[in-house]
C-alpha cells in the first residue's frame, strides 16, 4: 500500500479512486479530522490557531502571507509523507480548493521537488475523456503495487 | 444585535478567526456569511468586474455583490485578508470600493497576521458597530447645553469644555499616569471656562485610557476614537454636510476616516510603524534641540529633497536623522524631511485604504507642526484644513456628541 498525495488536496473525487485501489490517500479533510478531534475546540469549525501558521514556517518563510502557511500546516505534512502524487491540471473549484491559489502553487511544486512518482491528468470534459481519466489513475495505482 | 458581514481570504487558516468574532462579541455585535451559489462565484467577474485565481477571494467578491444588492443582509462589513498578499491587497480595496460606491454600509478594511488578536481589533470593530449603532447621535451638528470632553491619548490628555456649541475652556497635559492627566487636563478647561465639575452636564470619554477615564469620572459616554474624532474634526472644520477626509496622525497610531455627512463611511487604522507617527516627530524635535512646537515653523523653511529619510521604523528612521546631521545637513531640512517622511508614509499606507475627498482635514496635536500639513498637501496635491482647535478634536467630538444623550 502507497501513501499517494492527491492535487487538489481537498479533492474527495481523487481520494475515493486512490482508496478503492487498496492505496491511502492523503488529504486534508483528515488533516482536519485530526485537529477537531485530537485537541480541544478552541477555535472552530476548523480549530486553526495562531500556532498553526508558526507550523507553515516549515515550507514558507515568514514573509509569506500567514493564511498561505497554516495552510501549508495541513498539508505540507501530507506531501512529506506521500510515497507517490496525483496532480490534476485545471480542476475547477468543484473538484476541490484550497481557497488561495498561492498555496496551491506551492504544493504543486513541493510535491514535485520532491521526486516521487506523479501522474498528471487533466480535468475530464466528456464521458469518453472521464472513463480515460479513470483508467489512467488505476494503471498509475496499480503500478505503485 | 449588529450584524458585520465577513469578507475575508485566509482568517481561517490564520487561525485568527476565533479572534475577529470574540472582537465582534465584545462590542455587542455578531459576525455573519452572506451566503452565495457556486454560480454567483462563478460568475463573479460579470457583476464585480475580475475573477481571480485564488478562490476564497472571489467568494469574498461573490458576497460583496450579494451585499449590495440585499443591503438588509447585513448592517456593516469587515474586509479581511493576508498581509503581504498582493492578490489579496488589490481584492480587498477594489471590494471596499464597490460597497462604498453602491451602498451606504460602513466598511472596514484590515490585512491581518497570525498575531492578530481580537485586542488589535476591538477599536476598530467598535467604530463600525458605533457607526451603526448611533447612527442618529454621529448626525448631531450642534452641542447644547454645557457638556465637557476628555479624550486620554497615548502622548497627551486634551479637555474642553462646551457652552451652546461654543468651546469655553480647554486644558492639554502630557499623559503620564492616566487618571491623574485625564484630572489635571479637565481641571484646566474647568479652570479657563470658569465653571465648577458639578455644573458640567454631560462628560464623554475617548482615547486609549477611555475606559480607565470614564470609569474614574463615571462619564456619561464613553467612545472609540474614530467615530469621535471624526465628528470633532468635520465640527471643528465646519464640514458637518457632504464628504470629507480626516488624517489624524497621533502619538502611537494614525487614522484616515472618510466621513459622509459627518459619519465615517470606511476608515482604517495603523498602528505598526512608528517611523509613521507623532512619536518620530518628537524625537526629530529633541535631536534637533528644539520644542516640538518650534518644529513645525523651522520645517516650514527646510526643502526635505536635500536630505534621505523615509523609513516606516523609528529606529532607521533615528539613524537618518542623525546620519544627515552628521553629513552636515540643515535643521530645517532635516526637520522638512521628517514631517515629509511621517506624511509619505500615511499616504502610503493609509490613504490608498480610503476615498480621499475634499476637504482633507488634519488634525490632532501633530497637524499643528506646520511642516505636516504642508508635506501631505505636497502629496495629495490638494489643500489641507487644520481647523481651530485641532488638537482638541477628540474631546470637542466627546463633548459634542455627549449633549446628545442629554435630550434622550
Amino acid at each position: 500500500m502507497a501513501k499517494v498525495i492527491v492535487y487538489p488536496p481537498t479533492s474527495m473525487i481523487l481520494s475515493d479512486l486512490v482508496e478503492r485501489t487498496g492505496h491511502k490517500a492523503l488529504v486534508v479533510p483528515e488533516q482536519v479530522r485530526k485537529l477537531v478531534t485530537s485537541t480541544e475546540i478552541e477555535s472552530p469549525p476548523l480549530n486553526m490557531t495562531p500556532e498553526e501558521p508558526k507550523k507553515g514556517l516549515r515550507y514558507a518563510a515568514v514573509d509569506v502571507p500567514s493564511g498561505v502557511r497554516g495552510r501549508m500546516a495541513l498539508i505540507g505534512p501530507l506531501i512529506e509523507e506521500a510515497d507517490a502524487a496525483i496532480i490534476m491540471e485545471d480542476p475547477g473549484w468543484l473538484t476541490g480548493c484550497a481557497g488561495c491559489n498561492r498555496t496551491n502553487e506551492l504544493v504543486r511544486l513541493l510535491i514535485r521537488t520532491k521526486g516521487i512518482p506523479v501522474l498528471d491528468l487533466k480535468y475530464p470534459e466528456n464521458d469518453s475523456q472521464a472513463r480515460e481519466f479513470v483508467r489512467k489513475i488505476k494503471a498509475f495505482l496499480e503500478g505503485l503495487k | 444585535m449588529i450584524r458585520i458581514a465577513e469578507l475575508s481570504c485566509g482568517a481561517e487558516y490564520s487561525g485568527i478567526q476565533k479572534e475577529i468574532e470574540r472582537a465582534a462579541e465584545t462590542v455587542g455585535a455578531k459576525i455573519v456569511y452572506p451566503e452565495v451559489s457556486l454560480d454567483d462565484i462563478l460568475n463573479v467577474e460579470e457583476k464585480f468586474g475580475v475573477r481571480v485565481s485564488s478562490g476564497d477571494l472571489n467568494m469574498a467578491m461573490a458576497r460583496a455583490v450579494r451585499i449590495v444588492e440585499n443591503p438588509d443582509l447585513a448592517d456593516a462589513v469587515i474586509v479581511m485578508t493576508c498581509f503581504r498578499c498582493a492578490e489579496a491587497a488589490i481584492i480587498r480595496s477594489e471590494i471596499r470600493k464597490f460597497i462604498h460606491e453602491r451602498s451606504r454600509i460602513p466598511v472596514l478594511s484590515y490585512s491581518f497576521t497570525e498575531r492578530t488578536t481580537a485586542e488589535t481589533l476591538l477599536t476598530r470593530m467598535e467604530a463600525l458597530v458605533t457607526t451603526v449603532k448611533y447612527r442618529g447621535l454621529l448626525g448631531r451638528e450642534r452641542q447644547t447645553g454645557l457638556t465637557a470632553g476628555i479624550d486620554s491619548g497615548s502622548t497627551t490628555t486634551k479637555s474642553v469644555v462646551m457652552r451652546d456649541n461654543q468651546v469655553i475652556g480647554t486644558g492639554w497635559v502630557p499623559t503620564t499616569e492616566v487618571i491623574k492627566s485625564a484630572e489635571d487636563a479637565f481641571a484646566a478647561a474647568l479652570k479657563e471656562a470658569g465653571v465648577q465639575k458639578e455644573e458640567v452636564q454631560g462628560l464623554g470619554v475617548t482615547g486609549y485610557g477611555r475606559f480607565l477615564v470614564g470609569k474614574h469620572f463615571n462619564a456619561r459616554l464613553v467612545q472609540e476614537e474614530i467615530t469621535v474624532n471624526s465628528k470633532g474634526a468635520v465640527f471643528l472644520a465646519d464640514a458637518q454636510q457632504g464628504p470629507a477626509t480626516v488624517i489624524d496622525i497621533g502619538g502611537m497610531d494614525n487614522k484616515a476616516i472618510a466621513v459622509q455627512d459627518g459619519i465615517p463611511g470606511g476608515f482604517t487604522m495603523g498602528g505598526i510603524c512608528a517611523g509613521a507617527s507623532g512619536r518620530f516627530l518628537e524625537l526629530t524635535s529633541r535631536r534637533l534641540g528644539v520644542d516640538i512646537t518650534e518644529l513645525g515653523k523651522l520645517a516650514l523653511k527646510g526643502n526635505y529633497q536635500n536630505v534621505a529619510m523615509n523609513s516606516y521604523c523609528i529606529v532607521f528612521g533615528t539613524q537618518s536623522l542623525v546620519n544627515s546631521l552628521s553629513m552636515g545637513c540643515k535643521p530645517e531640512d532635516v526637520a522638512m524631511a521628517a514631517c515629509h517622511s511621517v506624511a509619505e508614509q500615511v499616504y502610503e499606507q493609509q490613504l490608498q485604504e480610503v476615498e480621499v475627498k475634499e476637504p482633507v482635514i488634519m488634525v490632532g496635536g501633530t497637524s499643528l507642526i506646520e511642516g505636516l500639513p504642508r508635506a501631505m498637501e505636497e502629496l495629495l496635491h490638494l489643500k489641507v484644513k487644520v481647523p481651530p482647535h485641532a488638537q482638541y478634536i477628540g474631546a470637542v467630538g466627546s463633548a459634542l456628541l455627549v449633549s446628545g444623550l442629554l435630550e434622550g
